[in-house]
C-alpha cells in the first residue's frame, strides 16, 4: 500500500487541530496523513468543496444476533430499498437494518468510516465479529454488556472488587470488545427470572440479588476507570423512555461522582412528567447538568421520523411497547449475560410523544455548551437510520428550515418544548465535532477524526452546498486508510476496514472463579468461549492507559 | 507423526443441532481415524469414529478423475454459461464456506438457497409474520421448570438434548434437574421420546394448528366449546390445566420439530405456536425454540441472513437479492424446470426431492461437494470431494439457538475444504466475468 495522494484547494474542517475552514492542502502517504508528498503525487483538486476527517459513529447496531434477527425479521421493509451489486462490490438491501455490504457502503457513502456496534452479550462476540468483517470500508469495533453479568453479579455482591476488574477484563479480552457497555443495569433478572417485571429505580433491590443497580453502575465505571480502557462506561440508562426518566438519568450521572462516564441516546432518558402520563421535556434538566460536569459525556439519540427498528438489550421496554402498538415482536434471552428485544416502529409527526422526541433531540443538541460531549447519533435504528444523519446535519444548521419542520409536527408536543426560542445555528465546524472529532476523542482514538500528521488517512470530501442535507447526503471523495472508495461519486474497489478492540491486562488467576461458573451454568465449555484471534482478519488494539 | 494418541478436549460434534462442544476425542497414533469420543451420544460417536479418509478422486468431471485446478476451471465455465445457476445445501459445512457460496451467486446472479427450504422454512416464514421470544439453551438449562416438545422425537434425533439443554439438565433455578420441571410432548404417537414426558398429548394427525389456536384462546381467557377434543382428540378439560401449567410457570419454553412445520398448515403452524409462547409473555417468562437438525443449518441461515437480508430462498437475478419462498426455493425451482444450473453443496437433493425436480437435476449440469458418493454427486458433471467439517476443517458453526462455536478438527484430510474449493471457483467466475475483487483505486 504505497498510495499517496494531494488533497489540494479544499476547505479544511479539522477542530482536533482548530482548523476552521482553512483552505490548505492534506497529504496522503501509506494510509496516514503526512506532511508533504512529492511533486509527481497524484492530486484531488477540492476547490469549492468542504475537506473532513472521516465521520465516526460512537453509537449503532449493525451486527450480531439481534441485528440479524431484526434484518431477517422485516422483508417488507427491503424490496423498494435495494442495493445493486456494482461490478464486485457486494450486493445487499436496506431498510433500518441493512444487510452487512450495504452497511458498510452507506456509511461510507455518508463520508463515515468508523462505527461502532454498541450492544453485544459476549457470548455474541464471535457472531459480532463475523458480521463486521462482512461490514465493508469502515473501521469498527463493539461494545460488550457487562451490567446484567450474573457471574460479574455474584462478584459483586459479595465485595470481591479485585476479582470483579479481573474478570471484566478477562471478558474484554475474550470477546475482543471494545468497550463496556451498560444496558438497563439490573433488569435482566426480574425480566428473565420474576414473571416479565423490570427493576424502576437504581437504589432498589434487584430481585435474586443483593444488590442495586446503582452498585453495579459504580462498579463498571470504576472498573473501566482502573483498567484504563480508552472509552469510558457507555451507560444505557435505567427507566429509558419512561415519563420522569430524567431523575434516574442524573442519579446514574452522579454515580460517577467525576470519574469519566458515556451517557448513551440520551434524548430517550430527557423525560420529565409522572409515571404513565405523557412526557414533557426535561431537557433543560440534563443539559444544565452536563454542561456543569465535564466528566460526562453522551450522545443524543435523535428520533427522525418515520420507520425504525427497536432493537435493545432493553427486553422489558420492547415488551412496552409492543403492547402499546400490537407490533410483532422479538424476545431473545442469552444466558447468564443479558436480554434482547426488538420490533418494528414508526415516529410519527402526529403523535404526541414522538414529535416530543425528536424535539428534545433537537434541543440537546442545541443547548450544549460543550458540543464535543453532546456527540451525533439516532441510536440507528432506534431512532431511525443512520441515512437520516443528512436531514439531522441540517436541522442543527439551518433554523428556518428546523422550524419550518416544528410547524409541521404535534404542536402540543413542541409548546412542552423549549425548541422554538433556540435560534442556534451549528456551524460546519461544530458539525465536523459532533459527528467526527468528538466522537473521535470519546472513544479515545487518537488516530481519527482528525486530519493532523499521523492521523488515519479516513477523509471525506464534500461538494460545498447551502443544502446542508444533500451536502452531507452523498460525498463526493471518501478515502478510507488512504485508498479512495468513492472517487467522484463513484465506487472504486472494496477495502475491508478493520476491527478496533482491547485487549487489558488481567490475573489468569480469574479463570479459577471463572472456569466452575461456566461449568455450572453455561452450556458451552469454557475452553470453547474466548474468540481466538483467527476471527481477526485485520485487527487494532488500541492500547490502555494506566490510572 | 507422533507414536503417541492425540486426544482433542472440547471438539465440538456437528452432527445435529445441538452441537455439543464437550466431546473428548482420541486420534489413533497414525493421524488417520478417531477412536474414541467420549461425552458423544450413540449418533456422535458414529459420526466421528466411522469417519474414514477414503480413496476417492479429489474430482470427477463427467465421472472421470480430474485435477482440482481442472475441475474448478469447469465448474466456474459452468457457472458464467448459466443464465439461472441455482447453488442449495450448505447446512453440513462452515460459514466460512457458505460466505463463499453466497458470493459465488451474487457475482453469477444466481439464486442461493439452504436445506432451512425444507425443514424449517415455514419456521422463519412465521417468525416474519409474528416474531418470536427465544432464548440461549443455557436460559432453559438455568431457569425452565416448564418444558414443552411438540412434534419431535429428541430422544432419536438430538440424543443429548435433555441431558444438556431442557429436560435432566441442573441450572441456577432448576438444580434438582427434571424434578424441578414439569415436561410435556405433543405428537401424533407415543414415542421413546413421550415416555419421559409428565403429560403427553397425543394428538390427531393434521390438528396441531387447531389445538394451538385452542390454547391460545385460553390463554387469552376466551369460549372455548368441547368439540376441540372431537377435532383434535384432547379434552377441554386437559388442555385447561396444561393451559394453566404454563401460565403459572416461572420461565416456560416450547421446542418444536418438523412434526409442526412440515405437516398440514406448516408457516400457520409455526406462526400459531411462536404466538402461543408470545401470549404466555402476559403472565409469566416464556419462549419457544425450533429443535433444528443439521449441524449448522443455523448458521447458513444467518450468514444468507446477514449478506443478504433474508434467511433462504434468494435470488440474484436481477442484482440484489430478492425473497420469495415458494418462488425462489430450490425445490420450487427445480420442480417448475427454471434453474440452468445447479451447484450443491454437502447435499443429496436427488435423493429425496420431488420426481420431477429431480427429472430437471438429470437436464442440467450439476457442481456437488461432498466427502463422500452421493446420488446427486454420481449425476454430476463436476463432483468435488472435500473433507469433512468438524473431523478435518476448522471453522465456526451455529448451534440450534444461534450461539456460534467454533470447530476443533481432529486430522487433516488430504481433501481440500468446501471453503477452499469455492473460493477458488469464486475467484475464476470473478476473472472470466472481468470482476475485478483485489485491485485498490488509488487517486484519480
Ligand atoms: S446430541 Fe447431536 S451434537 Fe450432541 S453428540 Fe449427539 S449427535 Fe452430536
Ligand atoms: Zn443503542
Amino acid at each position: 500500500m504505497a498510495s499517496a495522494l494531494r488533497i489540494k484547494n479544499g476547505k479544511v474542517y479539522d477542530p482536533i487541530n482548530k482548523i476552521d475552514g482553512k483552505i490548505m492542502d492534506i497529504c496522503i502517504k501509506n494510509g496516514k496523513i503526512v506532511k508533504t508528498v512529492p511533486k509527481n503525487t497524484p492530486v484531488i483538486d477540492a476547490h469549492g468543496m468542504v475537506v473532513m476527517p472521516g465521520g465516526v459513529d460512537i453509537h449503532c447496531h449493525i451486527a450480531g444476533h439481534k441485528v440479524n434477527l431484526a434484518r431477517k425479521f422485516q422483508p417488507e421493509s427491503k424490496r423498494h430499498d435495494v442495493s445493486p451489486r456494482v461490478k464486485a462490490l457486494r450486493s445487499g438491501t436496506g431498510g433500518s437494518v441493512p444487510s452487512t455490504f450495504t452497511t458498510g457502503y452507506r456509511y461510507a457513502t455518508l463520508g463515515y468510516t468508523t462505527a461502532m456496534e454498541a450492544a453485544v452479550p459476549p457470548l455474541g462476540a464471535r457472531h459480532t465479529i463475523e458480521e463486521l468483517h462482512d461490514t465493508p470500508v469502515v473501521d469498527k469495533g463493539f461494545y460488550v454488556l457487562l451490567a446484567n453479568n450474573v457471574c460479574l453479579n455474584q462478584l459483586l455482591e459479595k465485595g470481591r472488587m479485585e476479582e470483579f476488574r479481573e474478570a471484566v477484563a478477562w471478558w474484554m479480552n475474550a470477546s475482543k470488545a471494545y468497550a463496556v457497555k451498560l444496558v438497563n443495569p439490573g433488569g435482566d433478572e426480574p425480566w428473565k427470572g420474576r414473571k416479565n417485571s423490570n427493576v424502576d429505580n437504581i437504589d432498589s433491590e434487584i430481585s435474586g440479588f443483593n444488590l442495586t443497580p446503582r452498585k453495579i453502575i459504580k462498579a463498571l465505571i470504576d472498573a473501566t476507570s482502573d483498567l484504563g480502557l480508552p472509552h469510558p462506561a457507555h451507560i444505557h440508562c435505567n427507566n429509558l423512555g419512561h415519563s420522569g426518566n430524567y431523575k434516574t438519568t442524573l442519579e446514574t450521572m452522579r454515580t460517577a461522582e467525576g470519574r469519566r462516564v458515556h451517557i448513551t441516546h440520551i434524548q430517550f432518558h430527557s423525560y420529565g412528567g409522572e409515571l404513565n402520563k405523557n412526557p414533557v421535556s426535561a431537557a433543560a434538566e440534563i443539559s444544565d447538568f452536563i454542561n456543569e460536569n465535564d466528566n460526562i459525556s453522551a450522545d443524543v439519540g435523535q428520533v427522525m421520523f418515520g420507520q425504525a427498528t427497536i432493537m435493545t438489550g432493553d427486553a422489558p421496554l420492547t415488551w412496552t411497547l409492543r403492547n402499546m402498538t400490537k407490533s410483532k415482536w422479538i424476545n431473545a434471552d442469552t444466558e447468564c449475560e443479558s436480554g434482547c428485544g426488538i420490533l418494528p416502529f414508526s415516529y410519527q409527526e402526529k403523535i404526541y410523544t414522538h414529535a416530543l422526541q425528536w424535539a428534545i433531540g433537537l434541543e440537546l443538541f442545541l443547548m450544549a455548551k460543550d458540543p464535543w460531549r453532546m456527540v451525533l447519533s439516532t441510536d440507528h435504528p432506534n431512532g431511525g437510520s443512520f441515512m437520516n444523519y443528512p436531514k439531522l446535519i441540517r436541522l442543527l444548521m439551518d433554523k428556518e428550515f428546523r422550524n419550518e419542520e416544528a410547524a409541521r409536527v404535534n404542536q402540543k408536543a413542541i409548546a412542552k418544548t423549549g425548541l422554538l426560542d433556540l435560534d442556534r445555528e451549528y456551524s460546519l465546524y461544530e458539525i465536523a465535532i459532533v459527528s467526527r472529532a468528538g466522537p473521535a476523542r470519546l472513544l479515545g482514538l487518537k488516530d481519527k477524526g482528525h486530519l493532523g500528521v499521523g492521523a488515519d488517512a479516513d477523509v471525506t470530501i464534500y461538494d460545498e452546498m447551502d443544502d446542508k442535507e444533500a451536502m452531507f447526503n452523498a460525498a463526493r471523495y471518501v478515502i478510507k486508510s488512504g485508498e479512495m472508495f468513492i472517487n467522484n461519486h463513484e465506487f472504486c474497489a472494496d477495502t475491508q476496514g478493520r476491527l478496533i478492540h482491547v485487549a487489558p491486562d488481567y490475573d489468569n488467576k480469574v479463570e479459577d472463579i471463572l472456569r466452575p461458573f461456566f461449568e455450572d451454568y453455561y452450556t458451552i465449555q469454557f475452553d470453547n468461549y474466548a474468540v481466538d484471534d483467527s476471527y481477526v482478519h485485520d485487527g487494532k488494539v488500541i492500547p490502555t492507559t494506566s490510572a | 507423526m507422533s507414536e503417541e494418541s492425540k486426544v482433542i478436549k472440547n471438539a465440538v460434534c456437528t452432527f445435529c443441532g445441538c452441537v455439543c462442544d464437550d466431546i473428548e476425542l482420541t486420534v489413533d497414533p497414525a493421524g488417520k481415524h478417531i477412536t474414541k469420543a467420549n461425552n458423544a451420544c450413540v449418533l456422535g460417536k458414529a459420526w466421528f469414529l466411522e469417519h474414514k479418509v477414503e480413496d476417492y478422486p479429489v474430482a470427477l468431471i463427467d465421472g472421470k478423475e480430474a485435477s482440482l485446478k481442472d475441475a474448478v476451471e469447469a465448474a466456474a465455465q459452468i457457472f458464467v454459461s448459466a443464465k439461472f445457476p441455482a447453488i442449495y445445501g450448505l447446512s453440513d459445512t462452515t460459514c466460512e464456506a457458505q460466505k463463499e457460496a453466497v458470493a459465488i451467486a451474487d457475482y453469477v446472479n444466481g439464486n442461493i438457497d439452504t436445506t432451512t427450504s425444507v425443514c424449517h422454512g415455514p419456521t422463519g416464514m412465521a417468525f416474519q409474520g409474528v416474531g418470536e421470544s427465544t432464548a440461549s439453551l443455557g436460559e432453559i438449562k438455568n431457569r425452565a421448570d416448564f418444558v414443552m416438545y411438540w412434534g419431535g422425537n429428541p430422544a432419536e434425533a438430538h440424543p443429548r438434548h435433555f441431558e444438556r439443554y431442557a429436560v435432566t439438565a441442573k441450572g441456577a433455578n432448576t438444580p434438582n434437574g427434571k424434578d424441578d420441571r414439569h415436561v410435556a410432548m405433543v405428537d401424533i404417537r407415543p414415542t421413546p421420546s413421550s415416555l419421559i414426558a409428565d403429560t403427553f398429548l397425543q394428538i390427531k394427525p393434521g390438528s396441531d394448528f387447531e389445538l394451538l389456536w385452542a390454547m391460545r384462546a385460553l390463554v387469552k381467557d376466551a369460549a372455548l366449546d368441547d368439540s376441540v377434543e372431537e377435532r383434535t382428540g384432547i379434552s377441554k378439560a386437559v388442555l385447561e390445566e396444561l393451559v394453566e401449567r404454563m401460565k403459572n410457570c416461572q420461565f416456560g419454553v416450547i421446542f418444536f420439530g418438523m412434526g409442526l412445520t412440515m405437516t398440514r398448515g406448516r408457516h400457520f403452524n409455526a406462526g400459531a405456536l411462536l404466538e402461543l409462547a408470545t401470549d404466555l409473555n402476559q403472565y409469566t417468562h416464556f419462549v419457544a425454540l425450533p429443535t433444528r437438525g443439521h449441524g449448522n443449518v443455523t448458521g447458513a441461515d444467518n450468514v444468507v441472513s446477514w449478506q443478504t437480508g433474508f434467511p433462504f430462498g434468494v435470488n440474484f437475478n436481477r442484482g440484489y437479492p430478492r425473497f420469495n419462498p415458494g418462488e425462489y426455493t430450490t425445490s420450487d425451482i427445480l420442480g417448475r424446470g427454471e434453474a440452468d444450473a445447479l451447484c450443491v453443496i454437502a447435499s443429496d437433493p436427488a435423493s429425496n426431492f420431488s420426481a420431477k425436480a429431480i427429472e430437471h437435476i438429470k437436464k442440467i449440469p450439476v457442481i456437488t461437494l461432498d466427502p463422500k458418493p452421493t446420488v446427486t454427486s454420481s449425476l454430476a458433471k463436476v463432483a468435488f470431494t472435500t473433507a469433512t467439517y468438524g473431523i478435518n476443517v476448522p471453522g465456526t458453526v451455529y448451534r440450534m439457538d444461534n450461539v456460534a462455536l467454533s470447530l476443533r478438527p481432529a486430522f487433516d484430510s488430504p481433501f481440500p475444504s468446501d471453503q477452499m474449493v469455492l473460493k477458488a471457483i469464486k475467484e475464476r467466475v470473478c476473472e472470466l466475468r472481468g470482476l475485478n475483487q483485489t485491485t485498490k483505486t488509488t487517486a484519480a
